[in-house]
């Protein structure tokens, strides 16, 4: 492994402000551009966070080697949250994101590689993964070491080309590839388990052939616990099936519908900004 | 002001909310009509159809191939069928089963973009379609359509679902003002709706370029230029006829469409156009001819009017191509 599993870079408790920190900036971004996709950025922070802080071997100083680790976020359209923390990893000035989804700016509302420490263009559903088993077969080929990871929606599953992809996965034996599916159980129209069930999701990647974790995609120390076990098994690919709450960490954003991609009014940021604050200062008070 | 004579005053909706109107209306008196979904009911304003008819509408998630596979399953079996999502993948990541299970093998269902063109804006090029008009020419046996008002909308949807056959609605999410046409407003597929007549320039546009098209035709108007601008909302099959009769009469025609300026309208019309025949002298139309549209490149980022106006697709914008043309 690249990275020292036993040495983690921030403590638990580092990693939770972070979350916090993040959160906030999400929906700053979010108000000001007037556009984004809201209830899945926070649902996803937690998994963002402790990748590129804990996990990920990839920073603007290594984004050119063939070494680094791959991240790609097949959900494209939670951009926001990836775009939060490419800038608090030092990939671009973060005051560049006030011009998210404006003229002419590279900042729009899904990933693409004219901004720094963005992998792949995503934004259409169903793509993140068969282009991670290229990546992941390339290092293969080539002996490297680099993982590639990639982040999906639950209801992004139904999209054929997944299962496509699955498929060649496992028949690779690509245990450098590493799936996590944002399980928030909820996508535009409805719960993903009314809109075309996916359940049980365990059993499905296991068929494919593919070893699977579950975990709650919102507690850092099981997402820690998860990842540092990569992979989980040798000669197969790992999915980490990640149980969270769409909209997480504001109270009237948490497993509503409309937040899918609402955007807050002023009054609703400043509620937001007042219960992501009192979490940050409880975290404070406790010890790491 | 001059450009209100052929605008009808308080044409008001979003073109796609007229066509989920027009479904709801054809469903509550035909049982095969059936809307097919996937994820997409919002942005396609069919919940209150989905509502009402929970029979008649057939949910499968993120999955647009299968969405498409379903549609032609259903149509195979008498169903009146919509397949609706939006056009940037509905065109791209589903074209196998259009052309296959669609097209080929002559089934009636109606495939509906939504949210076409660049009405995604600053979403990025992954959700613009601007590839749909060519790839989907190139293909035999589908009817496509991009109307340009609610009236349009409307008289289309309720044609497709009489038609029995293929067809392709196009619809964005701009709402559309009425557009009052000359010829006594009629629709029916593959006949240009002329909307204003002058015989200095025909100005032929779809979808929601059409609005802009007629404005530019009341900007030259002040320059006592007269234009003829056409709603072109078929596009295959392409209205030949009035083509060659605009051609006749004016000396510059210039093309205006919400597309790549390959494969489209203007591309359409200029095939015609360079295999036409002068009667007189036998030789090619010489009348000088300019595609407006997306051009090959990365789109520019921004709103859907920051991209037309960065492209000139805006009353200005159409208004100089035509000045720079007749000036020639
Ligand atoms: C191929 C494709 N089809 C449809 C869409 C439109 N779309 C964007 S987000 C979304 C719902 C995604 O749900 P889910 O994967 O569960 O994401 P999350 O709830 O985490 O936001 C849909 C249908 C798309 N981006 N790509």
């Amino acid at each position: 492994m690249v990275n020292g599993s036993n040495a983690f870079k921030m403590t638990s408790k580092e990693l939770k402000l972070k979350s916090v920190e993040y959160r906030k900036k999400i929906l700053k971004y979010i108000l000001q551009a007037k556009a984004g996709h809201t209830g899945g950025s926070l649902s996803a922070t937690d998994i963002l966070n402790v990748l590129y802080n804990d996990v990920l071997n990839v920073s603007p100083e290594n984004f050119a080697s063939p070494d680094r680790d791959r991240y790609v976020q097949s959900k494209g359209h939670c951009v926001e949250a990836l775009f939060v923390v490419l800038a608090d990893q030092g990939f671009f000035p973060e005051e560049e994101l006030n011009t998210l989804c404006k003229y002419q700016s590279h900042y729009i509302g899904h990933p693409t590689r004219k901004v720094k420490g963005v992998e792949q263009n995503t934004g259409a559903l169903g793509h993140g993964l068969p282009i991670c088993v290229g990546t992941a077969i390339a290092a293969k080929l080539d002996n490297k070491a680099y993982r590639v990871f990639t982040l999906m929606g639950d209801g992004e599953l139904p999209e054929g080309s997944n299962w496509e992809a699955a498929l060649s996965a496992a028949h690779y034996k690509l245990d450098n590839l590493c799936a996590i599916i944002d399980k928030n159980s909820l996508q535009i129209t409805a719960a993903t388990s009314d809109v075309m069930n996916t359940d049980p999701l365990d059993e499905k990647w296991k068929a494919f052939g593919w070893a699977v974790k579950e975990v709650n995609g919102n507690d850092i120390e099981e997402l820690r616990t998860a990842f540092n076990s990569l992979p989980f098994e040798k000669g197969k690919p790992s999915v980490i099936i990640a149980h969270t709450t769409k909209g997480k960490g504001v109270s009237f954003m948490e497993n509503e519908l409309k937040w899918h991609h609402g955007v807050p009014s002023k009054e609703q940021y400043e509620q937001a900004m007042e219960e992501l604050d009192a979490e940050r200062i409880n975290l404070e008070r406790l010890s790491n | 002001m001059a450009e209100q004579i052929h605008i009808e005053p308080g044409g008001d909706k979003p073109n796609q909310d007229v066509f989920a109107e027009t479904l709801q209306r054809l469903a509550a008196s035909d049982r095969n009509v059936i809307a097919v979904t996937s994820d997409s009911r919002g942005s396609g304003k069919l919940v209150p159809f989905g509502k009402q008819f929970p029979q008649q509408i057939v949910e499968v998630g993120i999955a647009e191939q299968n969405l498409v596979g379903v549609a032609a399953g259903l149509g195979s079996c008498g169903k009146k069928v919509f397949a609706v999502s939006p056009a940037c993948f509905l065109t791209a990541r589903s074209l196998e089963q259009i052309k296959n299970d669609i097209c080929y093998s002559n089934h009636p269902v109606t495939v509906v973009g939504i949210s076409a063109g660049v009405s995604y804006g600053a979403l990025g090029s992954t959700h613009h379609s601007l590839h749909d008009f060519a790839v989907l020419r190139a293909i035999n046996n589908i009817t496509i359509v991009a109307p340009a008002d609610n009236f349009e909308t409307e008289k289309a949807t309720e044609l497709a679902a009489a038609s029995g056959t293929p067809v392709y609605l196009r619809f964005g999410k701009k709402i559309m003002p009425a557009l009052k046409a000359k010829n006594n407003d009629s629709f029916v597929f593959g006949k240009g709706r002329i909307i204003t007549e002058g015989n200095d320039v025909a100005i032929i546009a779809n979808g929601e370029t059409v609005y802009p098209a007629v404005q530019a035709g009341a900007l030259l108007k002040e320059q006592n230029i007269e234009a003829t601008v056409v709603s072109m909302h078929t596009i295959k099959p392409l209205d030949t006829v009035l083509i060659e009769s605009l051609a006749r009469k004016c000396k510059a025609i210039v093309t205006v469409e919400e597309h790549s300026i390959y494969g489209g309208l203007g591309e359409a019309v200029a095939s015609f156009l360079m295999q036409l025949k002068s009667p007189s002298t036998g030789g090619v139309w010489g009348g000088s001819f300019k595609i407006i549209g997306i051009p090959d490149e990365y789109t520019v980022t921004g709103s859907q009017i920051e991209i037309f106006n960065h492209y000139g697709i805006s009353k200005e914008g159409i208004a100089s191509e035509v000045l720079k043309l007749i000036q020639q």
